[in-house]
């Protein structure tokens, strides 16, 4: 059984989580006590509908203040896939939950009401699932039944938000008619809606093939950590080093010519071993232990890749950055730490090149700074090399963090475009 | 449904399974704190979910031995078939053991034991995890909380900050993206790590079959004596004083979860094996924290309050 993670976005009123709601009970994963005590604190607030959101606003302060304060991760099986679900709340800092809870994800599901059709926070959802590399979305045309089931509402929406993703980085696009408050397509297909001919949102969900959309192509590990068990009473053990990390992209098997960078030098990989003994092939996401046929000084940090297939080495990176921190603004001049894989160093914010109105796609270049919730592109200058590939092409070995050396805070996530100057 | 197996060879098309999934992401994160932090420490009651976070650990960094002790914070109340699964484990895999308990902290006057009918030391555990940190310097605690197990536990961090009093302030978290985790603190800080945040109690069962993990005895059905409480089977001891009318009997029951006896109650099962097990917790109903524990139904943020100071 596969495990697939997907993010939804979007405030209660577009049935978000009446649709949640609904794959969750629909495939008994809401538990009796659970739906007794969101039933009881509903009646106790003077909702009109039982909150379904109240399921994971669990916090005192969202309870009191009836918000959603952070991503909630929300759990589901079928009998053909697991599935992990990072629903982040439609209004108060938005884009950086959003952001966040895309990161992971395989698919993003966004939803548009078939009254209003595309409106401005479906196209922003869309921009964000598409700069987060997400790469499915699935766009459920929600409240059908408001609308008569009107195939021509369906087509027009569908033929509007296309040519609004025609702009984005938008690799799989599906588009499903459904009404989430009667169940129309969710789990089953509608009979309300016979000329839709796709299947149902779950089906979908359980069916959509996601195993290519990893990077099978370029060999990258970076070593996150050396075994030597050192064990003087075991001769076999003695001599034993392994470097221990998760395959950022690619296939490595044993035989394999590697290179370790930085040092450059070239050895061959003796053995692979897995959390379940040795194995003929390593491809992300597994956890191995490398073991090389010579001696070569590799450490924390430094990535294994294929001789003739290496990432772009440097300390000058283009980069989108989103702002997640009220605390001080993103600014040109400013020093901050850096993690990239396994990797940290520090970097100074050289220019911001840009600001981008996520709403719009505009390029504000007079832009100063960046505050929280805010995108743009900037440039970096490291204190140390990264290994690093575009974003685009791999996610693991594109992206990065920034964190606030006095107070140890995240404050931003970064998506490599490529080497400073070159676009 | 069959059971999922970790060790079926990778697909043609280079895919895994949800197990193995989930397997490389906590190993991934053992390793993380193993590389960035000076003095980690594992939380081991024994329970299921530590017992599988333990045999994550010892395959993360195979053949070399786990490379930070073991902790438990002993109530004094445990189920004895459970301290000794304990002992056995870390005796087997040659680990240090570091003991904090309860009963030595009320002695010293440091907490006031709870009295009544409903007493318990279950929240009294914050005072001497939080000292044993302390005195330990741990940097880095891993704890086996899932997601699924708790709302105020769902939004929760895999690297989950706290301040230098062991406090967590849940409105105040640092964002986590990608599998880039920043465990980064001042001296006196710690980080709480949570490998198992995306497994379920059904994936923690799966893998317990998949792998052949042991498990103390209370986790299958056995005949005890209980008497019902709130709803629950809560085990006959010597820590638990009867209200009136709670009669004890024998029943064939198993626990769900493993705490403090005076708080955990049993689910009537005939689930002697993993399998059985799997099917049961497939079909229920009802969570697992619902079911068995006492402290959760103080109120409906009981588990936000006590892990704002500093509680698992």
């Amino acid at each position: 059984m596969e495990l697939l993670r997907f993010a939804t976005a979007g405030s209660v009123d577009d049935g978000k989580s009446t649709l949640i709601g609904r794959l969750l009970y629909d495939s008994k994963s809401i538990f009796e006590d659970q739906l007794e005590s969101i039933e009881r604190t509903s009646l106790e607030r003077g909702d009109a509908y039982v909150n379904l959101a109240l399921l994971t606003d669990g916090l005192r302060a969202e309870r009191e203040q009836g918000i959603t304060i952070d991503v909630a991760y929300r759990y589901f099986a079928t009998p053909k896939r697991k599935f992990i679900i990072a629903d982040t709340p439609g209004h108060i800092q938005y884009t950086r939950n959003m952001v966040t809870g895309a990161s992971t994800a395989d698919l993003a599901l966004i939803l548009v009401d078939a009254r209003k059709g595309v409106v401005e926070q479906s196209r922003r959802h869309a921009f964000l699932a598409s700069l987060l590399g997400i790469p499915h979305l699935v766009v459920c045309i929600n409240k059908m039944d408001l609308v008569d089931w009107s195939q021509q509402r369906y087509e027009e929406i569908k033929a509007e938000f296309r040519s609004f993703a025609m702009k984005l980085d938008v690799h799989d696009l599906a588009f499903i008619p459904i009404s989430a408050l009667h169940g129309d397509n969710v789990v089953e297909r509608s009979a309300n809606m016979p000329w839709y001919e796709g299947t149902s949102l779950l089906h979908h969900l359980e069916e959509v093939h996601i195993a290519s959309d990893r990077n099978l192509i370029d060999a990258r590990f970076p070593v996150q950590y050396v075994i030597r068990p050192q064990d003087q009473a075991n001769h076999d053990l003695h001599d034993y080093r392994g470097y221990a990390g998760t395959v950022a992209g690619g296939v490595f098997k044993p035989g394999d010519e590697v290179v370790a960078l930085p040092s450059g030098l070239t050895t061959t990989i003796e053995a692979i071993d897995s959390p379940n003994g040795p194995v003929a092939e390593a491809f992300a996401p597994m956890a191995v232990t490398l073991r090389l046929a010579d001696d070569v000084d590799v450490s924390r940090g430094d990535m294994i890749c294929r001789v003739r297939n290496r990432p772009h080495v440097g300390q000058d990176i283009d980069a989108m950055v989103c702002w997640m921190t009220t605390e001080g603004d993103l600014r040109p001049g400013q020093k901050l730490a850096i993690k990239h894989t396994t990797r940290w160093g520090r970097t100074l914010v050289k220019e911001l090149q840009y600001r981008l109105d996520i709403n719009t796609l505009h390029r504000d270049e007079s832009a100063d700074h960046l505050s929280l919730n805010e995108i743009g592109r900037v440039r970096l200058r490291t204190t140390v090399p990264l290994f690093f590939d575009p974003y685009r092409r791999n996610r693991a070995t594109g992206s990065f963090v920034l964190v606030d050396e006095v107070t140890n805070n995240t404050v931003g996530a970064g998506m490599i475009l490529g080497p400073s100057g070159i676009d | 449904m069959t059971t999922p197996t970790t060790s079926a060879p990778p697909t043609p098309h280079y895919q895994l399974t949800h197990l193995q999934t989930l397997e490389a992401e906590a190993i991934h994160i053992i390793r993380e704190v193993a590389a960035e932090f000076e003095r980690p420490v594992l939380l081991f009651s024994g329970g299921k979910d530590s017992a599988v976070m333990l045999h994550l650990a010892v395959k993360a960094f195979a053949p070399a031995k786990v490379p930070f002790p073991v902790m438990h914070v002993d109530t004094g109340h445990n189920f004895p078939e459970v301290i000794e699964f304990r002992d056995r484990r870390v005796a087997e895999l040659g680990l240090r053991l570091i003991v904090a308990s309860v009963q030595e902290a009320i002695d010293a006057g440091k907490v006031v034991e709870e009295t009544g009918p409903g007493a318990s030391r279950n929240r009294l555990q914050t005072v001497p995890l939080l000292e044993a940190i302390e005195e330990n310097g741990f940097d880095a605690v891993f704890g086996g909380a899932r997601r699924d197990e708790e709302k105020a536990r769902a939004k929760e961090r895999v690297f989950s900050f706290r301040d230098e009093f062991g406090q967590w302030d849940p409105k105040n978290q640092r964002p986590e993206l990608w599998n880039l985790y920043n465990g980064r603190h001042r001296k006196g800080e710690h980080i709480r790590v949570f490998p198992l945040s995306n497994w379920t109690e059904l994936d923690v069962w799966q893998y317990v079959a998949a792998e052949g993990i042991e498990l103390p005895s209370i986790y299958f059905a056995h005949t005890r004596r209980v008497f019902q409480r709130d709803g629950m089977w809560l085990a006959e001891s010597p820590w638990v004083t009867r209200r009136e009318g709670e009669e004890v009997e024998e029943r064939m029951v198993r626990f769900r979860t493993v705490g403090d006896a005076t708080c955990t109650g049993a689910i009537e099962s005939t689930a002697t094996t993993v399998e059985q097990i799997i099917d049961e917790v497939a079909a229920t109903r009802i969570t697992e924290r619902g079911a068995t524990r006492a402290d959760d139904r103080i109120s409906e943020a009981g588990m936000e309050d006590r892990k704002r100071e500093g509680y698992f």
